[in-house]
């Protein structure tokens, strides 16, 4: 088992690439060895991934590829049967609150009788645990500063039913920015979204790179990987490739990842192995 | 009869019926409240197979206790007996959800019936044996307010404070977790743990419950406050503490009459009061009861004239309509002789406008299927945020141009 590494320097081959060799401690968030089945079919296998700081990272492969499955497990959230999981350095656990969620909406109720505030709010509880209040000064703007950035403010006492797809996205996302988080894990964040919410999130998720933070996303949108992200991870149950998107984003990797699920065609626009 | 009952309300009738009263209330106002969460994470059905699973506890805690030597009425006893098969009820439904490919309801649906039909043998039995005042078993089913004795009464207080203690200082994690689970967990909250003490919250106000209101009608008052309370808002605090005094006031006024009419049993009473609630709410409450329903129906005609107007008069046709001519020259559009205002000119404008963006909006959200509380025959403003109305508003631009 790995202890906080300090210099620890990993280079591994799969089918003659490298991986992009960061030193773990100094990757934002790190991955070894990560396996992770329902039943007894794997979902995940012996994934290592090093997902850079500071920068807009996606997660892309086909359905079933155990994407938000890898999501899940680093955050706990599904069992895992092996594997070790670093936040900036330390074994995840301790400093978890360092890391925030913005799960598919899917699962949600939107008869839940709570407004984009109480959603927002939500997103303090590690601040303010059992018992703190949520109406002092910094909390109440706090919350004003998140709905604001995502261009929500003027919804804030409306329960959530009463808005649309791309709204309660926006208002997940202020929920998840409330927690003041260095890494930003989000699952298909533009999924059944218009195009101005799309516009609206990725400038949020832009602004957080320029402020230091890394942001991590699944994604679903081929067409639109090299235009938000700076790097790349290719994932069908094991890992196929991750780095610099321009390094990561081939033809030949995409193939690999996509079988034959994807047409040449569909390959076509994307760039040529180096 | 009157001038019983006002004393009784008053907390004058005595010390053992106040102390009963002060409890029924605590009762019902921290079973309204714990309903609450048990409506959001649409758990009812297991709350009453709890319920029911306590019967044949009470009657193997009669048992043993007689067994022993006692007299098989302390209080105490008996409703840990009733807790131990109510615990166990709950897991096997949980084993037959884990172990069989069982639906939930018929798990619980089985293990309700299983053990209540247990606990109905058992209660006969008993009645086969010579120790007479077996009756007071049976008042576990219904309630019974009146016979009970000081001990029991300081025993629903004290419980019952204690259950309202926990619940309040468990109120936001649960609400979280009811909420979006998967996002709770990403916290680090403990599911677990939190799932357990709402479990352990439920069985005992159920327990609790069990002599004031009855094994069978306990889940009304875990369900019904909440419901009632529903129809008032949609802030899940003002729900949490509408639930809680709906099921308060329903335990308060339940216990009085039932001390009035000591024939009655409790439990169907307080049902009774909660259901008056209910269809208070459901009648009178703004906005969502009935006959705001109606009302809006009005409003909403007289909307669709004013819009349908206001396009005619943009587009320079004439107007026949009698309610539409009505409202416009009610609100100033129209001048007598049929011409538009310089309001009414300005208003038309607008409404075009609305239509196009509306319109416009309708297209590109082809693909978002939440969008049912949008109101088109209001502001397009109210509904979307200042990106995406300058979107739209782009798009009219270009149109514009074109022509």
């Amino acid at each position: 088992m790995v202890i906080a590494a300090q210099q620890k320097f990993e280079v591994a081959t799969i089918s003659g690439q490298n991986i992009a060799h960061i030193k773990r401690g100094q990757a934002a968030l790190s991955v070894r060895g990560l396996s992770v089945s329902y039943g007894e079919a794997p979902v995940l296998f012996s994934v290592d991934v090093d997902f850079p700081k500071e920068q807009m990272c996606a997660i892309i492969g086909p359905n079933g590829a155990g994407k938000s499955t890898l999501i899940k497990a680093v955050l706990g959230i599904v069992p895992k049967l092996s594997g070790d999981v670093m936040l900036h350095g330390q074994r995840i656990g301790k400093n978890n609150k360092n890391i925030a969620y913005v799960p598919q909406r899917a699962s949600i109720d939107w008869d839940f009788p709570v407004t984009v505030k109480d959603v927002v709010e939500m997103g303090l509880y590690q601040k303010v645990g059992l018992l703190g209040r949520l109406s002092t000064k910094t909390h109440r703007s706090k919350v004003y500063e998140c709905l604001d950035h995502v261009g929500m403010a003027d919804f804030m006492d409306r329960q959530i039913g009463q808005l649309s797809g791309g709204q309660q996205q926006r208002v997940f996302l202020a929920r998840s920015l409330a927690q003041d988080a260095d890494v930003y894990l989000l699952d298909e964040p533009f999924a059944g979204v218009d195009a101005a919410t799309e516009k609206a999130i990725v400038q949020v998720l832009q602004r957080l790179k320029q402020k230091k933070k890394t942001v991590i996303a699944v994604h679903h949108d081929l067409a639109s990987v090299d235009q938000y992200f700076d790097h790349v991870t290719l994932l069908n149950t094991r890992l196929i490739a991750s780095d610099q998107t321009d390094e990561a984003f081939t033809n030949e990797n995409l193939h690999h990842a996509y079988g034959g699920a994807l047409s040449l065609t569909q390959l076509d626009g994307y760039k040529q192995p180096s | 009869m009157i001038e019983n009952l006002i004393e009784i309300i008053l907390f004058q009738a005595g010390y053992n019926v106040s102390l009963v009263l002060f409890g029924a209330t605590i009762l019902g106002f921290v079973a309204g409240m714990a309903g609450v969460f048990i409506f959001l994470q649409k758990r009812a059905l297991v709350c009453d197979a709890l319920a029911h699973a306590t019967l044949p506890g009470i009657a193997i805690a009669f048992l043993v206790m007689t067994f022993l030597g006692g007299t098989g009425r302390s209080l105490i006893g008996l409703l840990f007996g009733a807790a131990l098969t109510a615990a166990l009820g709950l897991y096997c439904i949980d084993l037959i959800n884990r172990y069989t490919r069982l639906s939930e309801d018929v798990a619980i649906g089985a293990i309700l019936s299983v053990f209540f039909g247990a606990g109905v043998v058992l209660l006969t039995y008993i009645q086969t044996l010579s120790f007479g005042g077996v009756a007071g078993l049976e008042s576990f089913l219904f309630g019974a307010v009146a016979g009970m004795l000081l001990e029991d009464a300081y025993i629903l207080v004290i419980g019952s404070g204690f259950c309202l203690m926990i619940l309040l200082l468990l109120q936001r994690p649960l609400t979280l977790i009811s909420f979006d689970r998967v996002y709770a967990h990403s916290l680090r909250l403990n599911i677990r743990f939190y799932d357990l003490s709402l479990m352990m919250l439920i069985m005992g106000i159920t327990v609790i419950g069990l002599k004031i209101a009855g094994l069978i009608l306990i889940v009304a008052l875990l369900i019904i406050p909440t419901v009632a309370a529903r129809f008032w808002s949609d802030n899940i605090g003002f729900i949490l503490w509408a639930s809680a005094i709906i099921g308060g006031l329903s335990g308060f006024m339940g216990a009085a009459l039932s001390a009035l009419l000591p024939d009655m049993p409790t439990g169907p009473i307080i049902v009774l009061i909660c259901f008056i609630f209910f269809l208070l709410s459901f009648l009178f409450a703004p906005f969502r009861g009935v006959l705001a329903q109606f009302m809006k129906q009005r409003q909403f005609q007289e909307k669709v004239h004013r819009r349908q107007g206001l396009l005619a008069l943009g587009h320079n046709e004439k107007i026949y309509d009698g309610l539409t001519l009505k409202i416009l020259s009610r609100e100033g559009y129209l001048r007598k002789d049929g011409m538009a205002t310089p309001l009414g000119q300005s208003a038309a404008g607008k409404a075009l406008l609305e239509e196009k963006r509306w319109q416009i909006f309708r297209q590109m959200s082809v693909h978002n299927s939440n969008v049912k509380g949008f109101d088109e025959l209001e502001d397009i403003a109210n509904f979307l945020t200042s990106d995406e109305l300058n979107q739209i508003d782009i798009i009219i631009d270009k149109q514009n141009r074109v022509i």
